[in-house]
């Protein structure tokens, strides 16, 4: 198909040129969709960029939004090294919430000095749990895990829905669907005060260098790395399937679920509506941008943190809805896509994503 | 005779393939009325130059006459235009569409509605006319392998094809339907179609072919009358040199039993009977070979030793302990190497480097690293031993392990298999498309492990293989066993009746002891 | 037949409709070859479409055009990545409903609270007067009656048309289709298109005849369920009739325990489609691998010729 040199590997340079161009591909078009819309897109454009980067300020409050993005992130990715989609990130935080948010609200750890450890324990077990509800559905009962952990966002969120407009409803609130204030005890530290900086994004860093940790140096990663290179392979070496998708999704629904229950006691300090604004369906574009590199997914929330920031300053400046945010990051991710493709056709030795062929055959 | 007919003319025609050159330079030509065996190696570029002319592949170069027009084929649909058809040997089937579906699909008639009742009949007049029997209502996953090939073969007569290629038909057939095939051959031949058959059996090239064309390396060695020639000298176009030195394994001499399977049943993939009763032992320091042709049990019953697939009856020990319903990880602790049938699909993690796929079983002992942890360096010194032993040509423990060659590839794998000292080794289809080199190094690492006291179950598709390793021969055939013979005591026809169905014992040439192979396809 | 029952019935004709679409759709591209996630996406954008088209111009019918023509060529997208560039069809589904969700909540923001004359019902003469049946099926909206008329055409398109026949054969085996000179992108680009103008269909039943009205994310998830469907209907339109009707019910009936005024708290009500979907897709999941009507071969697999 295609002629000339045989070329197999592309150049590093290639390599970061992908992303990059793609990017600048779905900005132009999202640029051509804004002026359709009445907007000056340089305008527009340039809030989106001086708004998280542009002062002290900005910086501190990308940050704030690229910590749960990092964990969401990992939360898709490591199951993805396995070839298992989770696209349940959403409903998985929104778990870490109700599980930091029963803690410090129902139990007396809510006021006692171990109460933040006590809290994020707890959502991460809520997040865990939850995962393992599509996990055990696809280990034993080969369900596709794509749509369970999708369909569960739904029921989560009207979990906590009902949680707040019903048992654990703040009747302090003026009947607003909120549950009470987090004891202060049960507040995360902040990094740096007089920001919103908060431990989260050190937990956040703290499980990115795990999860590269657990993949290159432990004999669980070289399970993980040799199912999702070829699961079959794994069967014949003796390899549980079963045993690692239930590990790998619980440690998934782990790391989502202490994104949850960090936004819920630094950000909001209750248990609300919106703690999220996605992050969860993000994490599944940041783990493809950062090609399923844990290292790089830091890089990569970053930027997708700075974009969440921008589209709240479009809202505010330009009065456009903040889901902008989301058709820019679709139009990326189709340009990462149709990118990679391409270049992977002249350089077919390139090192493509383990979720390439799709989901594992289940059954241990 | 006349002079024949040139129907196909391909000239200089190169392709080449990142890092291989495929065809280099060939002519070829195929005349009306002739039977052409296209003869050569695995990798000697015949399916390569077939599929162009069928229009899979473009030619980098050359160029192809029909009836003397020069014809530039973008796609199979061009080649079929103008009568040319190929019988891969992967067959392009959609199984789950019924026979006539299939025929249909095949047909360029663009009408919006499907009338499959006119064309059943129509398929079934044309199998009757050539001796193919085939259900046309039937659904293509439910029929024996050369009632596929029949099905691909009437999809091409429908289509008017007059040039046929066959690329290794008989590979998957039995003794007694390759005899069906070569009639059939011979009719379409006799009616003024032309025959392109691929294959590398010289004993098929004298019973069928009218002329012959052997290619090696990619390059056109010669062509000739296929009466002209002798086998010898096939072989020797074919190989380059004198045909290799057999080794014959000295006589055995079995300790004790390693493997018991008794009484085994199991279902395959489909739900249909895959294995029925079978018993079967093979002692420390046997090897015993399983014949029969693909798909009457073989896979399921190496499956089931191996722990990837449960029976739904019978037995199987290893040593003195029960692995009836043993996990593949139970089973590896028995003592088992597994030379998988299908390497590249089963055998190896491709992306993963070779040192890691050395480790593939062995990363759970300690030598490479304390508790959870993995020790990269013991893993990569480990596999720098385990390169040199076994001479595996790689650029290094950390290239990825599908940049191997083929027979690396073997090689990786048996070096795997055999370090952790087995006392029982599963050799599935263990030179399958290797060269002559590879087959060798493999054979040869198989009679060491023999003589060291291992017990070997081999399964093979190749006769010749497991004549001349086995110290048993098992013949399969639907699902059981027909018989276990010395090596050495029964003939390659007598085999190959018994894959046929004919029970050992049963009375020779009495056609009414061929079960009809109704049985797993 | 009560009353009241009659009723839970003739709202579970409506409310699986959308998903009716959606799923005959997904069936198309998935028989194919091809897996969208995007159908959230798809229905999303075509109800925003087939709603802003009937505001403006009074039109429903025009609303429903539209709204098939906004899926077709998302879809496309879809098919541009999938088919020609063979990116991976999980990734690409996923960005197209994220896409989808994001684009239809930008565009539709001014539209939120505008009125739009949408579908009425209308009672089909004789048949509607048949007792239970006819108010259950034939007293509905003229794009209920569409969708019965599409499942019978769906059903005879995949198994007595050359067309379907390629579709079949192209999902199952590519290579064995290409061999047989059938052209394997152009059937997978139509069935993927094919899909897309039907969830746009399903989206726009949503905005102009279910209610009259746009609202951010207001698909919910039936994109989902569709795509879940599917596999309940083993890739057969005949069978994805009963699954959107059984989803239908399901949400038929918490919505009439809402208006009856259950002590069952709302929230947990609300639930019960998404349970009732997952409950299915294992129960589905168990049949499908007993029955052995597996999904299509080559379902998400690329197809190129050189391999």
């Amino acid at each position: 198909m295609i002629r000339g040199q045989p070329q197999t590997e592309p150049s590093p340079w290639m390599a970061a040129a992908v992303p990059a161009v793609s990017i600048l591909g779905a900005l132009l078009v999202g640029a051509a969709m804004l002026a359709l819309a009445g907007v000056n897109p340089l305008v527009a454009y340039a809030d989106l960029v001086t708004d998280p980067f542009g002062s002290v300020f900005g910086w501190t409050e990308t940050i704030v939004k690229t910590s749960p993005l990092i964990l969401t992130g990992l939360a898709v990715l490591l199951p993805a090294r396995m070839k298992l989609w989770n696209i349940g990130a959403e409903g998985q935080l929104q778990l870490g919430a109700i599980g930091a948010s029963w803690v410090a609200l129902w139990t007396p750890l809510g006021h006692s000095p171990v109460a933040v450890p006590a809290l994020l324990l707890a959502g991460m077990a809520a997040g865990a749990l939850w995962c393992l509800i599509p996990a055990v559905l696809r280990a034993w009962l080969s369900v596709n895990e794509t749509i369970t952990t999708l369909l569960l966002n739904y029921v989560a969120l009207l979990l906590v829905d009902y949680l707040i407009y019903g048992p654990w409803k703040d009747p302090a609130s003026l009947g607003f669907p909120l549950s009470a204030p987090f004891p202060a005890a049960a507040r995360l530290p902040l990094l740096v005060s007089g920001t919103r900086v908060h431990l989260g994004f050190l937990l956040a860093l703290a499980a990115v260098a795990a999860t590269m940790f657990v993949l290159t140096r432990t004999r669980w990663g070289f399970e993980i790395r040799v199912i999702g290179d070829n699961p079959h392979a794994a069967r014949y070496a003796g390899i549980s399937l079963g045993r690692n998708i239930l590990l790998v999704m619980a440690v998934a629904g782990a790391m989502a679920g202490l994104a949850g229950a960090c936004e819920a006691s630094a950000i909001a300090g209750r248990l609300e509506r919106g703690l999220s604004p996605g992050y969860g369906y993000t994490g599944i574009i940041v783990a493809w941008l950062a090609r399923l590199s844990p290292l790089a997914t830091v890089l990569v929330a970053l930027l997708l943190g700075a974009l969440f920031l921008g589209g709240d300053a479009l809202q505010i400046s330009l009065g456009l809805p903040s889901a902008v945010v989301f058709m820019l990051q679709g139009l990326i991710f189709f340009f990462v896509l149709g990118g990679e493709r391409v270049v992977l056709s002249r350089f077919p030795a390139w090192r493509r994503p383990p979720v390439e062929r799709g989901p594992a055959p289940a059954k241990s | 005779m006349d002079p024949p007919r040139v129907t196909v003319e391909m000239r200089g025609i190169t392709k080449r393939f990142p890092g291989v050159v495929a065809n280099d330079g060939v002519d070829f030509e195929v005349a009306a009325g002739e039977i052409h065996a296209l003869l050569g190696e695995n990798g000697a570029g015949k399916s390569t130059l077939m599929k162009i002319l069928y229009g899979f592949y473009q030619p980098d170069a050359g160029e192809i006459r029909i009836h003397g027009t020069p014809r530039r084929f973008r796609s199979p649909r061009d080649a079929l235009r103008r009568g040319i058809g190929m019988v891969f040997q992967q067959f392009m089937l959609v199984p789950s569409l019924s026979v006539t579906e299939n025929v249909l699909l095949s047909l360029p008639v663009r009408t919006w509605r499907v009338d499959d009742g006119r064309t059943a009949s129509e398929i079934a007049a044309q199998a009757a006319r050539y001796g193919m029997a085939v259900d046309p209502s039937a659904r293509v996953w439910q029929l024996s392998v050369g009632e596929q090939q029949r099905v691909e073969i009437l999809k091409l007569l429908a289509r008017g094809a007059e040039v046929l290629i066959l690329d290794e038909p008989t590979s998957v057939l039995t003794p007694q339907e390759t005899r069906d095939l070569f009639a059939t051959l011979r009719h379409l031949a006799a009616e003024g179609r032309a025959v392109v058959m691929i294959t590398h059996k010289l004993a098929e090239v004298a019973s069928v072919a009218t002329r012959v064309t052997v290619l090696r390396g990619g390059r056109r060695v010669g062509t000739g009358a296929a009466a002209s020639l002798t086998p010898q000298q096939l072989a020797r176009m074919m190989v380059g040199r004198d045909t290799f030195d057999h080794f014959r394994p000295d006589e055995a001499t079995p300790g004790s039993e390693v493997l018991a399977v008794e009484d085994l049943w199991a279902t395959s993939d489909r739900g249909l009977p895959a294995l029925r009763g079978v018993s079967l032992s093979v002692r420390a320091g046997e090897i015993v070979g399983v014949a029969g042709v693909a798909g009457n049990g073989q896979r399921e019953l190496g499956e089931i030793v191996a722990g990837l697939r449960r029976p739904t009856r019978g037995c199987v020990r290893i040593g003195s302990r029960n692995c009836t319903r043993a996990s593949p990880l139970d089973v590896i602790r028995s003592g088992v190497g597994h030379i998988p049938e299908d390497r590249t699909g089963v055998g190896i993690a491709p992306h993963l480097g070779v040192a890691d796929n050395l480790m593939l079983k062995s990363y759970r002992d300690s030598r490479f690293g304390r508790g959870p942890l993995l020790d990269r360096r013991a893993v990569v010194e480990r596999a720098r031993e385990l390169i040199a032993e076994f001479d595996i040509q790689t650029p290094g423990p950390d290239a990825p392990a599908r940049t191997l060659s083929g027979g690396n590839l073997q090689r990786l794998i048996l070096a795997r298999e055999i370090s952790a000292r087995p006392r029982l080794i599963l050799a599935f289809h263990p030179t399958r498309g290797l060269d002559i080199g590879a087959t060798e190094v493999i054979h040869r690492s198989l009679l060491v492990q023999r003589r060291a006291g291992a017990a070997i179950l081999l399964i093979s598709e190749d006769l010749d293989e497991v004549h001349l390793l086995s110290d048993r021969v098992a013949v399969m055939c639907a699902g059981e066993l027909m018989g276990v013979v010395r090596a050495g005591e029964a003939t390659v026809e007598e085999i190959g009746l018994m894959m046929g169905g004919a029970r050992r014992g049963a009375s020779e040439g009495a056609p009414t002891s061929v079960r009809s192979r109704a049985g797993p396809a | 037949m009560s009353v009241f029952l009659t009723a839970v019935f003739a709202a579970a004709v409506r409310a699986g409709t959308s998903v009716l679409f959606a799923t005959l759709g997904e069936i198309f591209a998935e028989r194919s070859g091809i897996l969208n996630l995007g159908v959230e996406g798809m229905m999303l954008v075509g109800a925003l479409a087939g709603f802003v088209t009937t505001a403006r111009t009074g039109s429903p019918w025009l609303g429903v055009l539209a709204a098939g023509v906004a899926g077709g060529l998302l879809s496309l997208i879809h098919g541009v990545l999938c088919v020609t560039l063979r990116a991976n069809q999980v990734a690409s589904g996923l960005a197209l409903t994220i896409f989808g969700t994001g684009l239809s909540a930008s565009l539709g923001k001014g539209f939120i609270g505008v009125p739009a004359a949408g579908f009425h019902q209308v009672a089909v003469p004789v048949i509607s007067g048949i007792p239970f049946l006819g108010p259950v099926l034939f007293r509905q909206d003229p794009l209920v009656y569409l969708s019965y008329l599409l499942v019978p055409a769906a059903w005879y398109a995949l198994y007595r048309t050359r067309w379907g026949l390629d579709i079949r054969a192209v999902g199952e085996n590519p290579e064995a289709a290409d061999a047989m000179g059938v052209d394997v992108a152009r059937i997978r680009y139509t069935s993927v298109a094919v899909g897309g103008v039907l969830a746009g269909l399903g989206g726009t039943f949503l905005s102009t005849a279910y209610t009259s009205m746009w609202i951010e994310n207001m698909t919910a998830g039936r994109g989902w369920i569709a795509v879940a469907l599917v596999i309940f209907a083993t890739w057969d339109p005949l069978r994805a009739v009963v699954g959107a009707y059984l989803f239908g019910g399901v949400n038929a009936l918490q919505l009439n325990l809402q208006a009856a005024g259950t002590r069952l708290p709302i929230y947990l009500l609300l639930m019960a489609p998404y349970i009732f979907t997952i409950v299915v897709l294992v129960f589905a999941t168990r049949e499908t691998a007993r029955k052995r009507l597996g999904a299509p071969a080559a379902l998400s697999v690329p197809y190129s010729r050189t391999g």
